[in-house]
């Protein structure tokens, strides 16, 4: 089961690469949701049966896989946007640098010393890279959709660290930090509602008003 | 059983807020519930309350004393709201009221978990919460304040759990039980794995930080002050810097009783300093009162963390400041929304002779001015220099000279923009415009209690508080 745990996350690995180097907004926000099943069914092939696994397996493909896309596609159709056009960076060195963070992550992670259960295991290097690749997307690209999308890249990175410990941590700490995060996307989705109502687009560069003069 | 009340009333308010219909009354739901929230906090002041079953939840003296100022403020500011929304009534305040009144909730929540995972959750729904009200005036700039606030503390706190379960995976690779318990990472945290624990407290720091407005990670702070209604503002200025200041006080608690304590408390002190280096240089020359007020706290995070990290002599003054600032803040926050809605701007261009349109709101504006920049005989002075001295005291002569030289140079800058915005000539009022705003009791009354406490605890410091405080800094120095 561990090797295929392997194979999920170098597939999720790859998503990352696909969201950084793609201008469609549809596009990228489903990638984000097919890593956000994949993730999502990881509990269930490196954690023996409970019911506790079942219930973040099932939560969490709900909200990653159905709920939040629903409702960022909604946001998508409703600003009438569908690609992301020019950038802060374009997206041949973004994928350049979310190549180095990939690798960075993969050093780091070689100086962390792994639980027995979970030696040679991609988990922390691909939580890493996820995470920074995130963080990429939400600071190179100027659209608000694709800033929340970096946003969930980071919440996946993180999520597939909490993998590790997953059956360790009580549920209600669990349940509690997911429904967190869903409610942080779904505030981000009004706001951007009313962003593009506002000034008619979803370009955050527009959001210069407030500043040291 | 009083902690529950405690969490429970407010939202009890909430959906009483929501459910009424009549916009003119809503708000009196805001008082009414501060006051019961007032009368059980002095229940648990008095009877300290047993901890709940495992644990999780407990009053320690820390989560006091942050219990303590934030529910003074929130009393202050629901009192203000009253007010504040009668002429704001064209605008639905339905999600305002509710919102308050559920993020008193979640504050109350951070202050008593002993548990990390339950604190995060907490503190994460006050950040949420205080979203719909940043955007209450509903316009273009609130909604770019809104956003960039959003976004920033989301990535921060998101960062934050990352180290949290770091700190938890610590413990696996050290063989012991998953747990996060604070009492228990306590007493095992000289035996967690170092590198893990390392990283952990990295993240957690920079997490928190950007949480508390530390700088770099500032750059939110003022566009939210500067757009939000000021009673929202002050909550933000002195509740949620309060809550996010105590989640990295439990770190800290955490990383003391390890053998990298040191690195640790460094590492706040540079934060601290830059932070305060920073207001200092966007302080002065500043053309909005109110981004002005924001840089302020930038500025008292940056000593709140800078006196974590000196440790010592300085906790006592670091929890004490923390009291202080979150009170003053209320009073700065409140008289500049006064101002701001007396003039309809809050740019100094504009803003002149506050003193002769609203007498008592400028009096106190510039009271508060001289009680933040730590001027005797306030409060904040007495905790500064508990601070400073002990900073000189034990050796850190590089951090306590530069304290002082970037509290003068922000003292000059802060009164550079204020002086003539309280005391300078009034621009001529125009013929037949209406009936401008004019101080009125429940406008006036709330800042006036804030500002008296602030002077009481300057002359003198009550007996049960002093005891307090000390418990509280006996928890924090736990390590050494």
């Amino acid at each position: 089961m561990d090797a295929l745990a392997d194979q999920f996350l170098v597939l999720s690995l790859l998503i990352n690469f696909i969201v950084l180097g793609t201008s469609r907004l549809g596009f990228a926000v489903r990638a984000v949701a097919i890593q956000g099943v994949v993730l999502g069914t990881l509990p269930a092939l490196i954690h023996p049966f409970s019911w506790h696994i079942v219930f973040i397996v099932v939560l969490m493909i709900c909200a990653k896989g159905v709920l939040i896309p629903w409702l960022i596609t909604n946001a998508i159709r409703k600003a009438e946007i569908k690609r992301e056009v020019e950038p802060f960076i374009g997206y041949i060195p973004t994928l350049v640098l979310g190549a180095i963070c990939t690798a960075l992550a993969f050093v780091f992670a070689k100086q962390l010393p792994m639980a027995v259960e979970h030696q040679d295991l991609l988990f922390v290097p691909a939580s890493i890279a996820t995470l920074m690749t995130g963080f990429l997307v939400l600071t190179t690209r100027r659209k608000a959709i694709s800033q929340v999308i970096g946003y969930l890249l980071m919440e996946n990175g993180i999520f597939i660290f909490g993998l590790l410990l997953a059956g360790a941590m009580p549920v209600m700490v669990e349940a509690g930090a997911v429904l967190d995060l869903l409610v942080a996307i779904f505030v981000m989705g009004i706001v951007m509602n009313h962003i593009s109502r506002e000034f008619s687009s979803l370009d955050t560069s527009r959001l210069t008003m407030l500043k040291e003069e | 059983m009083q902690l529950s009340l405690m969490l429970f009333m407010p939202v009890v308010g909430a959906v009483i807020a929501w459910l009424l219909p009549d916009n003119r009354r809503r708000p009196l739901v805001l008082p009414l519930f501060a006051v019961i929230h007032l009368a059980l906090l002095c229940w648990v002041l008095v009877v300290t309350p047993p901890a709940s079953a495992g644990g999780w939840f407990f009053l320690d003296p820390i989560g006091k004393l942050v219990m303590f100022s934030f529910s003074i403020l929130f009393a202050a500011c629901a009192w203000y709201a009253v007010n504040y929304l009668r002429y704001r009534e064209e605008r639905s305040n339905r999600i305002l009221c509710s919102a308050l009144l559920l993020c008193l909730s979640a504050m109350c929540l951070v202050s008593i978990s002993q548990n990390l995972g339950v604190l995060w959750v907490a503190l994460e729904t006050t950040s949420i919460l205080m979203a719909p009200l940043i955007y209450f005036n509903h316009n273009a700039r609130s909604l770019e304040a809104t956003w960039k606030y959003f976004l920033i503390c989301s990535v921060g706190i998101a960062v934050a759990l990352l180290g949290i379960f770091f700190l938890a995976y610590s413990t696996i690779v050290a063989h012991q039980d998953v747990t996060l318990l604070l009492s228990s990472l306590i007493e095992d945290a000289p035996r967690l794995n170092p590198q893990w624990r390392h990283t952990a407290f990295i993240f957690l720091l920079v997490g928190f930080g950007s949480k508390m407005g530390l700088a770099p990670m500032h750059t939110w702070k003022p566009d939210a002050y500067g757009e939000a209604p000021g009673m929202v503002g002050a909550l933000l200025a002195g509740g949620l810097v309060n809550c996010a200041f105590l989640s990295l006080m439990r770190v800290y608690q955490i990383a003391v009783a390890t053998q990298e304590a040191a690195t640790f408390q460094n590492a706040l002190i540079v934060m601290g300093l830059l932070s305060m280096a920073f207001a200092a240089v966007f302080m002065a020359r500043q053309s909005d009162f109110k981004r002005m007020l924001a840089y302020s706290s930038v500025e008292h995070v940056g000593i709140l963390t800078l006196a974590l990290g000196l440790g010592k002599g300085a906790l006592i003054g670091a929890l004490f400041h923390m009291v202080n600032n979150c009170l003053t803040k209320g009073v700065l926050f409140l008289s500049a929304g006064n101002i701001h809605r007396a003039f309809g701007s809050k740019n100094t261009a504009v803003v002149r002779g506050a003193i002769r349109w609203v007498p008592w709101s400028g009096a106190l504006f510039l009271t508060g001015i001289l009680a933040i920049t730590g001027s005797p005989p306030f409060a904040p002075f007495v905790s500064e220099f508990t601070i400073v001295s002990s900073a000189f005291t034990t050796g850190n002569y590089w951090a306590g000279s530069l304290f002082l030289v970037f509290l003068a140079v922000i003292f000059i800058g802060m009164a550079l923009t204020v002086l003539p915005v309280v005391l300078g000539e009034p621009p001529e009022r125009e013929e037949g415009s209406a009936e401008p705003y004019r101080d009125s009791f429940v406008s006036v009354m709330p800042l006036l209690v804030l500002m008296t406490i602030m002077l009481v605890f300057g002359i003198w410091v009550p007996q049960p508080l002093r005891e307090l405080l000390a418990a509280a800094a006996g928890l924090l120095g736990g390590g050494q």
